[in-house]
């Protein structure tokens, strides 16, 4: 008999598989995370979570007979007070008596449940999106260097020092010239002493004076740490890609925008902030609200505080470029920008923001996007036309429509994330969508 | 018996470690030795965490098999279960090999590692090694090597036709798995060992008679068919044949060598499966008893202690539970507590017959000679026999068992026997056909092939009853069917007192013949 200890082999036998079935059922996956997002809260929008999917999508068929047709026994247990003979009335529902043990098999439930993981959830969740432009900056921004190990050199600042490698040095030099330890040169004193007290054999302690003479001569000699034993730790510096990246919300916070608008206007941002995340080590996020003048503040402020006031956007825009002067180096961080507003705006202001976003902004972010969030209530019907705001007839005839710039409208919250997927839609995937 | 409370304690308390293992795992052997003179493959024991049992299950209990996208869907099923705490796992989990795979799960106490190694190690072990089902049709020496092979050969495969088109021959196969063994010829004994050598034979012989002139040949012309020239053509083809995957294996017109040994290791994993489909109740049964005895010897010898004794009989008592048909609980019949139940009644009727068991059972009242007769029962019938068998009036009537005629074409069911006089064999009869899995699975057989003609594949559903097969589930399995076969495939589901036809499903040939 053998006894084998398993428990340390490694897991995760089965991850092939789950990929696979993972990969079959995508599209029923995906579509029920989607789903299940809708339901979700901001906050733990990016956890793994229980799913569920019809279970025809995975069904395996085999050649089986149908319950509910023909003449079929079965044998039960705990008869309480049926005779032969006795006629009972058939079950509904597949429960009790004629069920029994087939009730198992099958035809139970029709939906299949399982669990993903947090890193299955945001894979099927943002699967075929991507960041735009991010590999022109990427060559943008090899220009940020930092400091890699890099070995030991012979030379260097004394802060560099590395100890334990030129203390290895030393011991193995040491050894090689051999010169004497301290431990023997004390043991050959000790015995002088001893022989000086007791005074007897002088001829083998004259011996001993001439060693002990030539022993200490040759320690001062070759010296304990010499010059060639140093060793110091080696950077060098190596270009660093740009991990991290700032996304600036701006927001209109002007009585007209209602909470349904703000509420669409924050599910987009937290679309937006889970896949930065995805995409940076570090996401830093700026809020900017303004009204007739433009200030930064925190989420809770952002979303929550009414204000009240007219609309003038390029305050907001102005804030923003000095809030990346003042924090933001642009060769640093990946700018992300998306604003968020009913569309109004002063008439004499236009000229200034399509000036601020044209000639400021675009040059130095990844990716403007700008929402226009509309009443819920007042979603039009097909073939009427909705005013155009002042702020879109701006963007539209101002800014230049290229590859960074997007302007998207939004009425209901669950248009806002077919909105995000086809802004962020991997080139190739699907030609359409390009405004 | 007698009560020698002279060994030491095998452990105290839950805790325990390797040699708290093989102490008990000697002692185990002794006893059953002892108690029941079990005959069993030597034992390989291994501990595994909650997570490998969850592999496990997903892998049909198996150490190691290929890749498919099904497994995953049990494993992500299985796991949501357990991680949301609608269900426990197994506490021990064992192959059918030599030497025979015992896994233990690492959160076990030690009395319950007492009990699975009693239960798994000597009763499952036993019951593998001497039933004449597992004799006859599982090679216990050369599974492991076979499922390396075919683990091995299926990832050869997918890096060389590609993953969708493993995963698509796998699937159809997987369908068909039921109607891919062989049930009745006594075939000579299995030696998966020598299965790899033959793939590289069958491959070799099929590339040294290649001759492309062959293909050349212009064509005979059309014979007239006649009646008798139909009956030829099936016996050549040995038709009919209810093993459908291994009829197409050896027949399918278009199919790629690689794709048959596919269908072929689909068939012998589900051949090899097939004899624990028809002994539930009676390994079961047997590991249940052994069980049973061995602890019950090893408390009465002071091996373990009264606590450990009475957790045993906690999880014992739990594992033979019975609810009654109108429970809440119910969920057929449980084959632990069928299987136990009728292992005590034949050790009772060996023992302390009363009149009864002397008029049902002449040949065991009163033998005396109870291992020898479970062994023997053990050894050479499956589930379906040994209720047909054993199934005595006093159980039928401790079980209150009683026996409904489901008709579909009636409004009410009809209760069409109970445990008295006139019921006992009838409920015996009944509840032995529930287990007989030849019964209980649809018997669908391929009849004919036309070769000449359309090349259509007809298929024969014998109905039991009038009960038909699931229809939506018939059309995809037959549509898969006709993707393997490239042409046309028809089902017909008669019944067979009368060959009246019933129903036919019908499968288009694929666009694409044997593209796949």
């Amino acid at each position: 008999m053998h006894i084998i200890d398993r428990r340390l082999n490694p897991g995760g036998r089965s991850f092939t598989n789950r990929q696979r079935f993972l990969r079959r059922a995508k599209n029923l996956v995906q579509r029920a995370v989607r789903e299940d997002f809708k339901n979700r809260s901001i906050k733990d929008l990016d956890q793994g979570g229980e799913v569920s999917i019809v279970r025809e999508g995975v069904h395996e068929p085999v050649l089986r007979r149908a319950g509910g047709s023909g003449k079929r026994d079965v044998v039960l247990p705990g008869n309480r007070d049926y005779v032969e003979g006795d006629r009972i009335r058939r079950p509904q529902g597949g429960a009790g008596a004629g069920a029994g043990s087939e009730a198992g098999q099958g035809s139970g439930e029709d939906a299949f449940r399982f669990l993903l993981t947090r890193e299955e959830y945001l894979d099927l969740f943002l699967d075929d999106l991507e960041l735009p432009n991010l590999a022109k900056r990427k060559l943008a921004t090899t220009e940020a260097k930092e400091l890699r190990r890099a070995g030991y050199s012979t030379t260097g600042s004394p802060s560099s020092l590395s100890v334990s490698r030129t203390m290895r040095h030393s011991l193995s030099r040491r050894i090689a010239l051999r010169r004497p330890g301290r431990a023997a040169i004390r043991e050959i004193e000790e015995e002088i002493a001893k022989l000086e007290a007791s005074g007897g054999d002088p001829a083998r302690l004259a011996a001993l004076r001439v060693e002990h003479e030539r022993l200490v001569q040759r320690s001062r000699r070759i010296a304990y740490i010499d010059p060639i034993d140093l060793r110091y730790r080696r950077y060098e510096q190596t270009p660093r890609p740009v991990a991290q990246a700032v996304m600036f919300c701006l927001m209109d916070v002007s009585g007209s925008m209602s909470e349904h608008m703000k509420d669409l206007a924050k599910r987009f941002y937290a679309l937006l902030h889970i896949f930065l995340r995805r995409s940076y080590r570090n996401v830093d996020v700026v809020f900017i609200r303004h009204t007739d003048h433009a200030e930064e503040v925190d989420e809770e402020t952002f979303f929550h505080s009414p204000e009240t006031g007219g609309t003038i956007v390029s305050t907001a825009l102005e804030e923003m470029l000095s809030v990346v002067r003042a924090r933001y180096n642009p060769d640093d961080w990946n700018i992300y920008v998306a604003q968020a507003s009913d569309g109004d705006n002063i008439g004499t202001d236009n000229a200034r923001v399509a000036a601020l976003v044209n000639e400021s902004i675009l040059p130095i972010c990844q990716y403007f996007a700008y929402l226009e969030v509309g009443r819920g209530d007042t979603h039009l019907p097909a073939g009427v036309m909705t005013r155009t705001t002042d702020l879109w007839r701006t963007y539209e005839g101002q800014v230049a429509p290229g590859g960074h710039f997007v302007m998207r409208k939004v009425w209901h919250r669950r248009e806002i994330y077919p909105v995000f997927r086809e802004l962020f839609r991997r080139a190739g995937v699907d030609g359409g969508g390009k405004s | 018996m007698t009560v020698t409370a002279t060994h030491p304690l095998l452990f105290s308390g839950t805790d325990w470690d390797f040699n708290t293992i093989r102490r008990i795992y000697d002692a185990v052997e002794k006893v059953s030795g002892a108690v029941l003179g079990l005959d069993t493959y030597p034992n390989q024991i291994e501990v595994i965490t909650a997570e490998q049992m969850l592999d496990a299950y997903a892998s049909t209990g198996m150490p190691l098999l290929y890749k498919h996208w099904s497994f995953g869907k049990q494993f992500a099923h299985h796991e949501m279960i357990y991680r949301k705490g609608m269900g426990g796992l197994a506490y021990e989990l064992v192959i059918n090999s030599n030497p025979c795979i015992n896994y233990i799960m690492e959160e076990n106490t030690a009395t319950m590692q007492t009990l699975v190694i009693a239960h798994a190690a000597f009763g499952h072990n036993h019951f593998f090694k001497n039933n004449y089902l597992f004799r006859q049709w599982t090679d216990a020496e050369g599974i492991l090597d076979y499922l390396a092979f075919a683990k091995g050969y299926i990832a050869a495969c997918e890096e060389r036709h590609g993953l969708a088109a493993v995963e698509r021959i796998l699937d159809i196969a997987h369908s068909l798995m039921n109607q891919a063994v062989h049930r009745y010829p006594r075939r000579s004994r299995l030696d998966l060992k020598a299965e790899k050598k033959r793939e590289a034979e069958r491959h070799a012989h099929q590339e040294q008679v290649y001759n492309d002139l062959w293909r050349t040949v212009p064509g005979t012309p059309k014979t007239f068919r006649t009646e008798a020239a139909a009956d030829r053509r099936r016996a050549l083809l040995k038709l009919p044949e209810e093993n459908i995957l291994y009829f197409l294996e050896k027949t399918a017109p278009l199919l790629q060598p690689w794709q048959r040994e596919v269908l072929r290791i689909v068939r012998q994993i589900a051949q090899y499966f097939y004899p624990q489909s028809q002994t539930k109740v009676m390994n079961e049964g047997c590991a249940t008893y052994s069980h049973y005895r061995i602890m019950t010897r090893l408390h009465e010898q002071g091996s373990i202690s009264d606590g450990a004794f009475l957790e045993f009989l906690q999880s014992h008592a739990n594992v033979v539970m019975q609810p009654t048909f109108d429970s809440p609980r119910y969920s057929g019949l449980n084959p632990y507590a069928i299987g136990f139940a009728m292992m005590q009644d034949i050790a009772r009727i060996c023992e302390t017959p009363d009149d009864e068991d002397r008029e049902w059972f002449p040949d065991i009242a009163g033998q005396g000679d109870v291992s020898g007769v479970l062994k023997h029962v053990w050894a050479n019938y499956r589930d379906e026999s040994f209720l047909a068998q054993f199934l005595s009036p006093r159980l039928i009537r401790e079980w209150r068992l009683f026996h409904i005629e489901d008709d579909a074409g009636q409004p009410a069911l009809t209760v069409g026997a109970i445990h008295d006089e006139r019921g006992y064999r009838r409920i015996r009869q009944a509840l032995a056909r529930q287990y007989d899995i030849a019964w209980q699975q649809a018997d669908i057989q391929v009849v004919d092939v036309d070769l000449d003609g359309d090349r259509q594949l007809t298929l024969q559903h014998d109905t039991v009853n009038h009960t038909l097969l699931h229809d939506k589930d018939a059309e995809l399995v037959l549509q898969n069917l006709a993707e393997l076969w490239g042409y046309r495939v028809v089902l017909r589901e008669v019944d067979p007192a009368t060959g009246k036809l019933l129903k036919e499903h019908v499968a288009k040939a694929p666009q694409k013949p044997g593209l796949l």
